[in-house]
């Protein structure tokens, strides 16, 4: 592996400090699942890993019916999949827990991480927008919050400046009568990036829908909400004739690209499939 | 730099001088001479190189050998017991065949360690889903999992007859 400088700072302004020091070569390391493999096979150049690891504070997960759940930047994936109150309360975010990496890598890799990554396939993204939920993070004037939907800004970039640190999520508890999904396609079940992801997350009165939210993966430079697909649900019956006007204008809603997983037109119709799947699987899962 | 790392394998305490950048994986065989973990892909895929920290799988190579420091370490080599008998899984790995090139066997036999100390009656969608992080190019799964399997329901009756005893 190529030769990098390791820090272990013990609290966030001093890794905040040495991120700034050390310039742009400099990373911050939590789980390293992708960093290191990045560092292995020379996409990113390294010259410092600071490793979060020892500072106190974000390592905890706490759950308060008023307030939601909450995570910190060193909570593991796998630490998340496991929790039966998260699989019961939020099967959106615990399926896409599941199809990520593997076992091995779950143990390693962090949410946070996952998220600041910023991958427009990354799995926990989607459900995690669909949900509303709030990242939280360190800037040497103060934390910060802000909603999840607006901290990417495009492959690979969030709004996060150099010296600044995820500290972790809050996920909303769910509104009352809410019903969630998330479908991840792609060609095998295990260790696989999404071809796409779909997240949908709405409440339900019988069948009528509100304060839907639709979130789309792979399908544009970041991981982007289907807002005129949301329009459509909103305030309808979700009889067929809606969800199906909802798919194929999620499809609309994307700006999918060409690569080696598949064709744009191949994920736009996927999007439309996976869509009216999400809805019909959410109302299903609450029938 | 090099530090002095603490590792903690199979039960034994051992002080090895490691560079920052140098993973788990390559401490482990080139550091501490216990090469049967083994180097597949070098990048998480394929799960060869499994090892339990702190008794959670992870891949060694997807770990720096700094961050193991005070870490409890297992590897393959310390799967039989002290007196030499091969583990339940190794036993059923040789009598069902479970393994053509090997080279993926460490690995599956620590994931599926793990897996049975989890749950002792997996069904084969648990064992498919646990091992779905460890790949093996030659046979197929199978007998992988007629083996662990076998071994599973072993390790049931060894527990029921302690428990009677």
């Amino acid at each position: 592996m190529r030769r990098f400088a390791y820090h272990e700072p013990s609290t966030l302004e001093e890794a905040s400090k040495l991120l700034v020091e050390l310039g742009d070569d400099a990373y911050v390391f939590a789980g390293g699942t992708d960093l290191l493999v990045e560092i292995r096979e020379r996409l990113r150049k390294v010259s410092h890993l600071v490793n979060i690891k020892s500072i106190p504070g974000i390592r905890d997960i706490s759950w308060d019916p008023a307030t939601g759940l909450t995570l910190g930047a060193l909570v593991t994936a796998r630490q998340l999949e496991t929790l039966t109150g998260v699989q019961q309360t939020y099967p959106n975010f615990a399926e896409a827990l599941r199809s990520l990496g593997s076992i091995q890598v779950r143990n390693r890799a962090t949410v946070v991480g996952n998220i600041c990554r910023a991958s427009p396939s990354a799995d926990t993204i989607p459900p995690l927008i669909a949900d509303g939920a709030i990242i939280h993070y360190y800037t040497p004037q103060g934390m910060r919050r802000m909603p999840l939907s607006e901290f990417f800004t495009g492959p690979g970039r969030t709004v996060l400046k150099r010296g600044e640190i995820a500290t972790g999520i809050i996920l909303p508890a769910p509104e009352a009568n809410s019903v969630r999904a998330y479908i991840k396609h792609g060609r095998r079940k295990a260790m696989e990036l999404a071809t796409v992801g779909v997240a949908v997350s709405f409440v339900r009165e019988g069948n009528r829908c509100s304060q839907a939210r639709i979130a789309l993966g792979a399908v544009g430079p970041t991981v982007v909400r289907a807002t005129g697909a949301e329009a459509i649900l909103n305030g309808s019956l979700l009889d067929d004739d809606v969800i199906d006007r909802a798919g194929v204008q999620a499809m609309n809603d994307c700006t999918p690209i060409s690569n080696v997983r598949a064709s744009a037109d191949y994920r736009r119709e996927m999007v439309n499939v996976l869509t009216r799947r999400a809805v019909r699987t959410a109302l299903e899962a609450t029938a | 730099m090099k530090q002095i790392v603490e590792l903690i394998i199979n039960g034994d305490s051992h002080d090895v001088i490691v560079e920052e950048h140098r993973s788990l994986l390559d401490t482990l065989r080139e550091e501490a001479g216990l090469t049967g973990t083994k180097k597949g892909c070098d990048v998480g895929d394929c799960g060869a190189c499994t090892v339990l920290v702190d008794g959670q799988p992870v891949n060694a190579c997807l770990m720096l050998a700094v961050e193991a420091s005070g870490k409890r370490v297992e590897t393959v080599e310390g799967l039989q017991s002290a007196s030499g008998a091969l583990h339940p899984l190794q036993d059923a790995f040789m009598r069902h065949g479970a393994s053509q090139c090997g080279f993926c066997t460490p690995g599956i036999l620590m994931m599926a360690r793990q897996l049975l100390e989890e749950n002792p009656d997996p069904t084969d969608e648990e064992i498919r889903f646990g091992l779905s992080g460890n790949i093996c190019r030659c046979t197929g799964y199978t007998k992988i999992f007629d083996a662990i399997r076998s071994a599973a329901q072993e390790m049931r009756t060894t527990r029921e007859t302690e428990v009677t005893l």
